[in-house]
């Protein structure tokens, strides 16, 4: 069958590729969750500062000298708007949408879209990273915990598909 | 000779910029894939599209093997290579909610951001999403901190349990892959999809 997208496997070696330059000049890997929590931190410390200096989780990242939106996953996921935008132009796929399955209205499909971002941003935290930063980049430098996230993350999807099948086929 | 910022080959100021740069080219390749569509992603839970087993795995034994030469050919030190620590407890649960996530969303941050750029609505609301469940767990740190610190391992490495050298361990990855295409390739047979 013919199809509009790129090869999967070539895909996935240019995928690899530009996992490996960024192992081979910043000596880290991909990643996406980290650039929401520095977004997420950046904005609770303006709203409420006092609260982001006593809080053990916000500290981390702000307070002197810290910056959280001068972070190297923040400026990659810029890039990933950009690319994921120039791809989309390209090969004429730019229009707003709410991409659904047939059989269930726009309105369900953005509760589900807002429960699953919910989830996969606190199991992101938890897991310290998500499929990008912690499974791909963490299985392609042998760690034992991207083999594990890796695993858990599509065993339990897996595991889950057939209690949500009627948002899909 | 790399990583090349760590080396300080390459200044740090310019790191962010290579950053970006890099960034392009994932969220590029991520969109050219079909990433940027969460009936495609999903789909692999359904074998009626496997196009995320696919590039997912070509994409990590890619990085491996490249890995694995360029530290043979002395291109790059790995000892300077970040290493995912591993926190077993944490690993395993935060899998599972993402799991969930998953199948629910569609979509997983990188490709929802991928999607969020071709104008999918879907894919903004899961961002949107994501700030609160990033939000929900910052407030709750207290709470999950002994968790979230539990069974530390360190940077720990697969080959290393298993006592068998990366090149072994890279190939047993590589055979276990295309297995898994092999039975790709049969499920997208059986259960085949309309274009959308």
């Amino acid at each position: 069958m013919k199809t509009k997208y790129m090869n999967p496997y070539l895909a996935g070696v240019l995928l690899g590729l530009v996992l490996l330059m960024a192992f081979f000049f910043s000596g880290r890997g991909l990643g996406a969750s980290g650039a929401m929590k520095s977004v997420m931190v950046t904005a609770v410390d303006v709203v409420a500062p006092e609260h982001t200096a006593n809080s053990d989780f916000y500290g981390k990242y702000v307070g002197e000298g810290k910056s959280p939106m001068k972070a190297w996953l923040v400026f990659e996921v810029l890039g990933v708007l950009v690319g994921g935008f120039l791809s989309g132009a390209l090969s004429g796929r730019l229009n707003w949408k709410i991409e659904h399955f047939p059989g269930i209205s726009s309105n369900r499909r953005l509760v589900f879209a807002a429960l699953g971002g919910i989830l996969f941003g606190f199991g992101a935290q938890l897991g310290r990273g998500c499929t990008s930063g912690s499974a791909l980049t963490g299985m392609a430098v042998l760690s034992v915990g991207g083999f594990v996230t890796m695993a858990a993350i599509f065993g339990t999807a897996f595991a889950l598909a057939y209690f949500f099948r009627k948002n899909w086929i | 000779m790399g990583p090349l910022v760590p080396q300080e080959i390459i200044g740090a100021n310019w790191n962010l910029f290579i950053a970006f740069a890099i960034g392009v080219g994932f969220g590029f390749v991520l969109e050219q894939a079909g990433f940027s569509s969460s009936r495609k992603l999903a789909g692999m839970f359904y074998g009626y599209d496997t196009v995320v087993l696919k590039v997912f795995f070509t994409g990590a034994i890619t990085a491996m093997l490249g890995l694995l030469f360029f530290s043979l050919f002395g291109w790059i030190d790995l000892n300077l290579v970040y290493v995912n620590p591993t926190f077993l407890g944490s690993a395993i649960v935060g899998g599972i909610i993402m799991g969930a996530g998953f199948i629910m969303g569609g979509f997983c941050p990188g490709t929802s951001v991928c999607a969020a750029a071709i104008g999918k609505v879907d894919a903004m609301v899961f961002i949107g999403g994501i700030f609160l469940g990033v939000f929900f767990f910052a407030e709750g740190y207290p709470l999950l901190k002994d968790f979230y610190m539990s069974g530390s391992y360190g940077p720990l490495k697969l080959h290393e349990v298993l006592g068998i050298s990366s090149g072994v361990l890279v190939l047993l990855v590589i055979i276990a892959a295309l297995g898994m295409f092999k039975l790709g390739e049969m499920a997208e047979k059986k259960w085949p999809r309309e274009e959308y």
